[in-house]
């Protein structure tokens, strides 16, 4: 292969335009002491020596095939349907920029307005940005958001929340100055109010994160309650959200929440070791809030002639125009798979979404049954969507359990906390699922 | 004059598509009720049901209405816009690799995590640094991790007082905001007559309060600041870091590394240099180097090897914790991988000259165009790229930058970054990359000097253009006014009513 068009003679013709006789003298400027005179070492393969190459080394992994994967926590096993595969291979989604110029770019900023705008239902939100890299960083710049938007010195987050995105959270908050407590589950498993309640009342508190269904895979009951608290508090809500759930599960709009952030990538993506992702962050109708998002936003506008159009709107928030004063350093996001997430919603309907999700619903109930009938034991009674937890004890010992079904060719769910999270998807059928519990009996015995 | 003319469907929102009705479908609640109780269900979902062809049409239509690198020269200065190989997109698409958990464990991933360490090899080799985190998904994210690791230094020095970063008045906009999120005060250094970091401002603004410094190089200017090493030894005498912003890379990749020139963090825009697809604005890839004496600030976990095994590294003492969910945009740093070993280090290196080559002829065919000016250090060449004034152009004629930008789109040309760097009136900034030829480069040129001609003889054409794109001149301002605009189509519904 040969990426690079010029010919020898035209590399001649452009060099004697330019006065030049070798290339080295465009590069005179760049200080002796700093040239580097060595050759890199890094070998050139063809086409067909890389696949080879690749293959032999991706031989080396292990393949768990999604039916046997009971993984979650934030992203989860999808299956891709063809249509979001090949309208994602369109070049001219692939290979283009960010829409600089709007006029010729509209396809692409249709395609992300229409996510924007099929998001925005499913969260019931009223603006939807057009990606944050993934939950992880949407859940921190919300929190960050709140600070603008509040004046507030602090915010709340949950203790219980998978280590990895508590991390992300903590990195940005530790980044930008702003301090945070961990607020506690009662013993229910719900927000533990009285907790705060007890937060020192001089405190102005910028606001509160809870994700639903929570970590455990829990749906909290008094998640309301946890909205009014921190509204009572002149702070903003912020719902994290598995966006799957939401076909069926109520909107968290209708617990008060003021941001909704979330995980897109069960919206069809695939999960590639965790990246790349599909932040979701959404923000209720309100000027504050919205001018005060990170990311770029697609808005419908017109052309001088009246025509419908497309183009990035409220751009004086961002990082190119505002520099230091920018509500976030954002640029580059996740354009291509909010793409991909239009296409799956717009391919799946309203109605393919509800039944996926209440598919999940019930196997994960299917499950829990099945591993009760075992001595499995769940934390907490409340109800449940994709995901539950079990005991880390009953009837065996978690980590001795994992390692077995490894060894069974299962990724029996993992402990993110405190507890053993276990979570469905949809490649899993009854079939799948009396694989897994016969396996578990053979490790139990 | 031209013969181009973009698709122009007249294709409704997907949601103008169809009637919608919102309601539930009435089984699936009643089966989802018997596990959730009643005042946890949704009543309502506005979302479209349509069928399979009219899903596959409507976004293939909107598919011809967008320009790519895959139809035509997208020189958009400091975005790198070059060729991205087929082949890398399709052995990044192995099912195998798709449906891997991020929590799956390392022991079975040993194949994966091999990969990643090599890249992360290479990547130190061509930038001349001695370890790599690859969690950040961007370039702006990459910036985050590297003042976060300077401020982080700084802490675990006992220096926190160090709250000053020093960024160029030509940095790309993304340095001053990514200092911000960090907590640092921005300091701006002025550009002296030549382009280039003004060497008294420097001298004047470092102080026992520099935390550090962000530097691109060559500059936006195209222009590669030549004091370099001489700015790297200013910075480190008074305690401060020097950070490297990798998004021009291409112009010195294989001929002169960061890691020589003093830098002690350095990112890079995998996207732009090492041509993955940019995804209509991501995702990308921004991995950080540093020098070994930081590799305990780096992000964790840290992909590592020890006794023969590949694992995921949670123990670096000093880390700045985790920006990122996971470990990055997994695909797009195998992309990158293949994309290097398509090249070797010689390709490599032969794409940066070419990119300068293609970069200084094109500036040659144009820079004496009426209407041009070149501003700063005339008889010095570009590297990859190069900045125009067009501002005598506007003067004489009133037609401005971005009136000749919308203008090439006629001619199926995408245009390059307009208004940037803002040291620059009526900025032009041009990065054709090695992926074009000769031929590309002098039709570039003959569409810029016909739209200057049209610009003197018929200034209204050039003004009111495009004229052959699917839209007419967009009004942005309409669409983000509260009053006019319509963020998401309920919006829009609501502004109907």
């Amino acid at each position: 292969m040969n990426f690079i068009p010029n010919t020898k003679d035209e590399v001649m013709e452009m060099m004697s335009l330019l006065g030049i006789d070798s290339i080295e003298e465009l590069f005179k400027d760049i200080p002796r002491e700093v040239l580097f005179k060595e050759a890199l070492d890094i070998p050139r393969l063809n086409e067909f020596e890389l696949t080879r190459y690749l293959g032999e080394k991706l031989s080396k992994n292990q393949f768990f095939p999604p039916e046997k994967v009971f993984l979650g926590g934030g992203v989860w096993p999808v299956y891709i349907p063809a249509v979001v595969k090949y309208i994602l291979m369109r070049t001219e989604f692939l290979t283009s920029y960010t829409p600089y110029q709007a006029e010729i770019s509209q396809g692409l900023m249709q395609a992300l307005y229409e996510y924007q705008s099929l998001l925005a239902e499913l969260l019931d939100m009223d603006v939807v940005n057009s990606s944050m890299y993934d939950w992880s960083s949407a859940a921190a710049e919300a929190l960050l958001l709140s600070v603008r938007a509040t004046k507030g010195d602090i915010v709340l987050i949950p203790q219980d929340m998978p280590y990895y995105r508590k991390m992300v959270l903590k990195t940005y908050l530790w980044g930008a100055g702003v301090e945070y407590m961990e607020y506690p589950l009662d013993e229910e498993g719900n927000i533990d109010i009285s907790f705060l309640n007890k937060v020192d009342g001089g405190r102005r508190i910028a606001g509160l994160y809870a994700e639903y269904p929570n970590i455990y895979g829990y749906i909290m009951e008094n998640l309301d309650e946890a909205g009014e608290y921190v509204h009572n508090r002149n702070g903003l809500f912020i719902v994290g959200v598995d966006p799957l759930s939401l076909p069926i599960l109520k909107p968290p709009s209708a617990y008060g929440a003021d941001i909704v952030v979330g995980e897109g990538q069960p919206l069809g993506n695939p999960l590639f070791f965790g990246g790349p992702l599909l932040g979701i962050f959404g923000v209720r109708r309100d000027m504050k809030l919205i001018r005060e998002m990170p990311g770029r936003i697609i808005g419908l506008t017109k052309t001088v002639d009246g025509e419908r159009a497309f183009a990035m709107i409220l751009q004086t928030r961002e990082q190119h125009i505002r520099r230091e004063r920018a509500t976030s350093n954002i640029c580059s996001n996740e354009a291509l798979t909010a793409v991909a997430s239009a296409v799956y919603i717009s391919l799946l309907g309203k109605n393919g979404l509800v039944k996926l999700s209440t598919k999940l619903l019930k196997y994960s109930h299917m499950l829990y049954e099945m591993l009760a009938s075992h001595g499995f034991e769940q934390p907490y009674n409340l109800p449940y969507f994709r995901e539950f937890s079990l005991t880390l004890d009953k009837p065996i010992e978690t980590k001795s359990l994992l390692r077995h079904m490894i060894n069974k060719g299962f990724l029996f769910g993992a402990v993110l906390a405190r507890y053993h999270t276990v979570s469905l998807n949809e490649h899993h059928s009854q079939q799948a699922l009396e694989g897994l519990i016969s396996s578990i009996e053979e490790v139990i015995g | 004059m031209t013969g181009f003319r973009q698709a122009k469907w007249d294709e409704p929102l997907i949601y103008e598509l169809s009637k919608i009705d919102p309601s539930l479908p009435e089984d699936v609640v009643k089966e989802a009720s018997r596990y959730l109780p009643e005042k946890y269900i949704r009543k309502t979902l506005s979302i479209p049901d349509l069928s399979e062809p009219e899903v596959v049409r409507h976004f293939i239509r909107l598919s011809q209405m967008n320009f790519s690198v895959d139809l035509g020269m997208y020189p958009l200065g400091s975005c790198t816009m070059k060729y991205n190989p087929k082949i890398c997109d399709y052995l990044a698409s192995e099912p195998s690799l798709m449906n891997i958990h991020p929590l799956q464990p390392e022991e079975t991933l040993q194949g994966l995590l091999e990969i990643l360490y090599e890249l992360k090899k290479y990547l130190s080799m061509i930038t001349g640094m001695d370890f790599f985190t690859l969690q950040p998904a961007a370039g702006a994210h990459g910036e985050y991790v590297g003042v976060l690791i300077i401020k982080k230094y700084h802490e675990v020095h006992g220096e926190s007082h160090r709250d000053e970063i020093l960024i160029p008045d030509s940095a790309h906009g993304t340095n001053p905001a990514s200092a911000k999120m960090a907590g640092f005060k921005v300091i701006e250094i002025p550009s002296d007559p030549d382009g280039l970091v003004d060497m008294d401002a420097l001298e004047a603004a470092l102080s026992d309060k520099t935390a550090g410094m962000m530097l691109t190089n060559p500059n936006t200017l195209g222009l590669f600041e030549k004091n370099i090493v001489e700015i790297a030894k200013k910075v480190h005498e008074v305690g401060g870091l020097m950070y490297y912003d990798g998004a021009n890379l291409n112009a010195i990749a294989g001929l002169a590394r960061p890691g020589d020139m003093g830098f002690d963090i350095v990112h890079l825009n995998l996207h732009k240099s090492f041509g993955t697809p940019h995804g209509g604005g991501g995702p990308g890839s921004g991995p950080v180097g540093v020098k070994s004496y930081l590799k305990e600030f780096l992000p964790i976990p840290y992909i590592d090897h020890e006794d023969g095994m590949y694992f995921l590294n949670w123990d670096l003492k000093n880390s700045i914790g985790k920006v990122h969910g996971y470990y990055g945009n997994i695909s797009v740093l195998l992309r990158a991988y293949c994309y290097i070993l398509l090249n070797g280090g010689e390709g490599i290196r032969k794409a940066s000259e070419q990119a300068v080559l293609n970069s200084n002829y094109l500036l040659w065919r144009i820079k004496d165009l009426r209407g041009v000016s070149l501003p700063y250090s005339k008889g010095v060449f570009r590297k990859h790229e190069f900045v125009i004034s067009l501002e005598p152009l506007k003067e004489d004629t009133g037609v401005t930058a971005k009136d000749v930008a919308k203008r090439l789109l006629d001619y199926g040309l995408h245009p390059p970054t307009i208004y940037f760097p803002l040291i620059v009136k009526e900025a032009f900034m041009i990065e054709p990359t090695e992926s074009v030829s000769k031929s590309d480069l002098d039709r570039y040129a003959d569409a810029l000097k016909a739209i200057i001609e049209e610009a003197y003889s018929d200034p209204d054409t050039v003004r009111s253009s495009p004229h052959n794109t699917k839209i007419g001149r967009v009004d942005e301002a309409y669409g983000s006014r509260p009053k006019t605009m319509a963020p998401t189509y309920r919006w829009l519904l609501e502004k109907e009513e």
